[in-house]
């Protein structure tokens, strides 16, 4: 059985290491961020405050949903595979709705909270 | 402490086997290979085991010895035992023949499937070629060259245990060696056999087949290897 490739798996792998570090960055920035934010309380109005209309926090969270929508599923296809019996294209098909449901909740999250702003 | 027994239970069987009691007198620089041996010749010549040379170069008499994949030949006994007891079971993720035999056909199935043999252009009517020692590609090979096939770092790896079609840390770090060879000319094959999550990008390198080779192998630097080379030949568009 061939189903992917050794190109295809390859460039699945390289993906997952260049999405690790995309995101070493947006998960230090995210968490210094909550950190620095939650000091004075944890508010809807104080997010939307800062998030809302924002373009550079909206091209910031589009980068980071689209890092774990690639990230987390090549993840999720190596722990399946090795820790059950699925067949491949089972697990392909899985982590491949994995990234899609990573990625329509994270954008619409992203564009929700932008257009909440500067009205 | 040394007492002048020891108990060793032994894997009796195949797969549906079950321990084996024996005892065992104890002796000076007794091997866990002598051991077994005084048990075949003296107490129970039903007993399988295999072994050749006894001197750690024939790589044959690997076996589980306490959980953790040994060579026998040249494992003291007063290494291992447990309080004057050891337990001997065949070696892991290979199919037992019987008692300490396993089949070892996979594993060397799977050096053929790495292209692990060396493939040349050369005829002997051609110059010698000439690879300096300094080469640093002559050291990577070197580095990885003296494994003995024991099948020890592929007993340990946990990899293989999970997916049964991964190549292993005995024939990956063949296929390093091989790369690293001037002479070999079959550097695209082979990385197109290792590449992907079955070869070189299935090994998590936690290093267990380091840890437990007895010749101090470090097959997962030899993978890491693979990784680099096979990456850069993904990138440039000459794997399938
Ligand atoms: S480092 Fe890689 S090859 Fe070695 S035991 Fe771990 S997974 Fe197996
Ligand atoms: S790499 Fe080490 S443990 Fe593995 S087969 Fe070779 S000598 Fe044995
Ligand atoms: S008998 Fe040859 S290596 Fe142990």
């Amino acid at each position: 059985m061939s189903l992917p490739s050794a190109r295809t798996e390859s460039f699945l792998w390289l993906a997952q290491r260049i999405s690790a570090m995309v995101l070493a960055v947006c998960v230090t920035v995210h968490i210094a961020t909550m950190i620095i934010a939650v000091q004075g309380g944890l508010s809807a109005a104080e997010i939307i405050s800062r998030v809302g209309g924002s373009r550079l926090w909206l091209g910031f969270y589009l980068v980071f949903v689209t890092a774990v929508a690639i990230h987390a599923p090549i993840g999720l296809k190596s722990v399946l595979r090795e820790m059950t019996a699925l067949p491949m294209r089972r697990i392909e098909l899985l982590v491949g709705l994995f990234a899609i449901v990573i990625a329509a909740l994270g954008l619409r999250a992203a564009f929700g909270l932008y257009g909440l702003g500067g009205q | 402490m040394q007492t002048d027994q020891i108990s060793v239970s032994i894997w009796r069987g195949g797969e549906d086997g079950k321990y084996q009691t024996y005892r065992v007198p104890r002796l000076e620089s007794q091997t866990v290979l002598d051991v077994v041996t005084y048990i075949q010749r003296e107490l129970d010549p039903s007993l399988s085991y295999r072994f050749a040379c006894r001197v750690g170069v024939c790589g044959s008499c690997a076996m589980t010895v306490n959980g953790k994949a040994r060579w026998t030949c040249r494992t003291h006994v007063s290494r291992v035992a447990d309080g004057g007891a050891i337990t001997l079971a065949p070696l892991r993720n290979l199919p037992v023949v019987k008692d300490l035999v396993v089949d070892m056909a996979v594993f060397f199935d799977k050096w053929e499937k790495a292209l692990g043999s060396f493939v040349g252009d050369q005829t002997r009517d051609q110059a010698l070629a000439a690879v300096s020692p300094a080469d640093p590609r002559r050291r990577e090979a070197s580095a990885g060259i003296e494994c003995i096939g024991c099948g020890i770092c592929y007993a340990t790896c946990d990899v293989v245990d999970w997916n049964k079609d991964y190549l292993g840390p005995a024939a990956m770090n063949r296929a390093w060696t091989l790369i690293n060879d001037a002479r070999d000319v079959a550097r695209l094959p082979r990385l197109q056999a290792i590449a992907g999550d079955n070869g070189c990008l299935g090994c998590h390198s936690q290093q267990g087949c380091v840890e437990r080779c007895p010749k101090s192998l470090n097959p997962t630097v030899a993978i890491a290897g693979l990784k680099r080379e096979s990456m850069k030949a993904a990138l440039k568009g000459e794997l399938s």
